[in-house]
């Protein structure tokens, strides 16, 4: 009789879940019993990482603080010649009439050190809806598209990595702008293509970007670098895999972000910088 | 033994395997990570199937589910389902040696990865690989280990 109560609960939750997210409030409510056992679990290496960083001797430090300062000054110049690319873009497509995307705010989250299903590429991350984070939020890290916000919980969310097999993202070839769509293999580090024509020009060591097709990843941040493939005259039969540009495996930090999805309309002048100079 | 004692050792050695369950492992010993939280459960519904029944695995179930990101209820099912034969047959297994009691451990395993890949495979058909079933292997391995430790937990 037990049995049967707890089977057919068991049942309709997830019926209910299968069909609707309508069981998103409950989930996050129970969620803050299990949250803490995430952040117990995750709490004896953020720890030793703590540890090791207060160990790190001084001089290692300074060499570390050189070096980033000097990145730092030349990604800066990179960002002035960048910020005057931007603002002739915007003009050119005003000239276009087109409408151009921009405003990306970003948070960052760090990866908890805890292991959900081997067969699934699932992280966690500390920040939750208590942060604003929501579903399908493009997940960036500082070298590409690490994944997006499969569920986002109070004061956790649920991460997909691209490698993901049930995960795809559209791409397009940096060098010629070939759109395709990249599928998640199940192993770490591999993506495949296999939605590629015949004829297609596609040369192993393309850099693949995100087409902003879609509507879940913003468009121009690198995913992928073309693996090395057989050259045969079928391209649609060759499996054709890429590697993953973002340290999926690596990174403890990672940078949720939040897109501006309406279009600002450029017969209004933009007032971005005051970086660039007319 | 004292009743309230009992319940806190059932309520936290849960929350310690939950605590296993999600731990940290290197990529290959991940793969074999077993289901603790049901193996546990098991050993309970075992030792005091008085104080520990188809509840218990329901809302540890439950919980569970939220815990790993699953769909709601699969563990809560596949739970309630494995105690609710451990509660039928306690009275043989208790006599049984350790050895067939894994026997019986493996197919409570077998019976919850079954029902497990068949919910995963209705959320998305993900490419699960033959590593899928290695827990089940594990965690039959393991029970010699948690019959033990929870014994002594539970006599202490």
């Amino acid at each position: 009789m037990r049995l049967l109560i707890a089977i057919i609960a068991a049942v309709a939750l997830l019926i209910t879940e299968y069909r609707s997210e309508r069981l998103m409030p409950v989930r996050a409510t129970l969620s803050m019993l299990t949250d803490p056992l995430k952040y117990l679990v995750d709490l004896p290496i953020s720890l030793f990482e703590n540890v090791s960083t207060i160990l790190t001797s001084y001089n290692t430090l300074k060499t570390e603080n050189t070096e980033l300062r000097q990145e730092k000054l030349i990604n800066k110049t990179q960002l002035l010649k960048f910020e005057a690319l931007e603002k002739e873009n915007i003009r050119l497509r005003a000239l276009l009439e087109n409408s151009f995307k921009l405003g990306e705010q970003v948070l960052i989250a760090e990866l908890l050190s805890i292991n959900l299903a081997p067969y699934e590429h699932i992280m966690v991350v500390n920040k939750g809806t208590r942060f604003g984070v929501h579903q399908q939020q493009p997940v960036l890290d500082s070298n590409g598209v690490v994944g997006q916000v499969f569920r986002a919980l109070p004061f956790t969310s649920e991460i997909m990595l691209i490698t993901d097999p049930n995960h795809a993202i559209p791409v397009q070839v940096n060098r010629n702008g070939l759109l395709t769509i990249a599928v998640g293999s199940g192993i770490s580090n591999q993506l495949n293509l296999p939605y590629l024509p015949n004829n297609a020009d596609i040369q192993a060591g393309d850099l693949l970007i995100t087409s902003g097709l879609g509507g879940t990843f913003p468009a121009g941040y690198p995913v992928a670098v073309v693996d090395d493939f057989p050259q045969t005259s079928n391209k649609s039969i060759t499996h054709i895999t890429a590697t993953p540009k973002a340290m999926l495996d690596r990174n403890r930090e990672l940078l949720i972000v939040w897109t501006n999805n309406t279009p600002i309309p450029l017969t209004t002048p933009i007032i971005k910088t005051p970086a660039s100079h007319e | 033994m004292n009743n309230e004692h009992n319940c806190v050792r059932i309520f936290v050695s849960l929350i310690i395997a939950m605590c296993l369950r999600i731990a940290p492992l290197p990529e290959n010993l991940a793969l074999l990570n077993p289901d603790w939280v049901l193996l546990v459960l098991i050993y309970w519904s075992l030792a005091i199937p008085e104080r520990v029944g188809i509840g218990h695995a329901w809302f540890f179930g439950i919980l569970t589910d939220v815990l790993m990101g699953r769909l709601f209820g699969q563990y809560a099912l596949s739970y309630s389902l494995i105690i609710y034969l451990v509660l039928i047959w306690h009275r043989q297994l208790r006599q049984f040696p350790l050895t067939q009691q894994s026997a019986f451990v493996f197919g409570c395993l077998l019976i919850s990865q079954l029902l497990l890949f068949w919910f995963e495979n209705l959320k998305a058909p993900a490419q699960l690989h033959g590593t899928f079933w290695l827990p089940v292997l594990s965690g039959t391995a393991s029970w010699f280990i948690v019959y033990h430790v929870m014994r002594f937990v539970r006599r202490f």
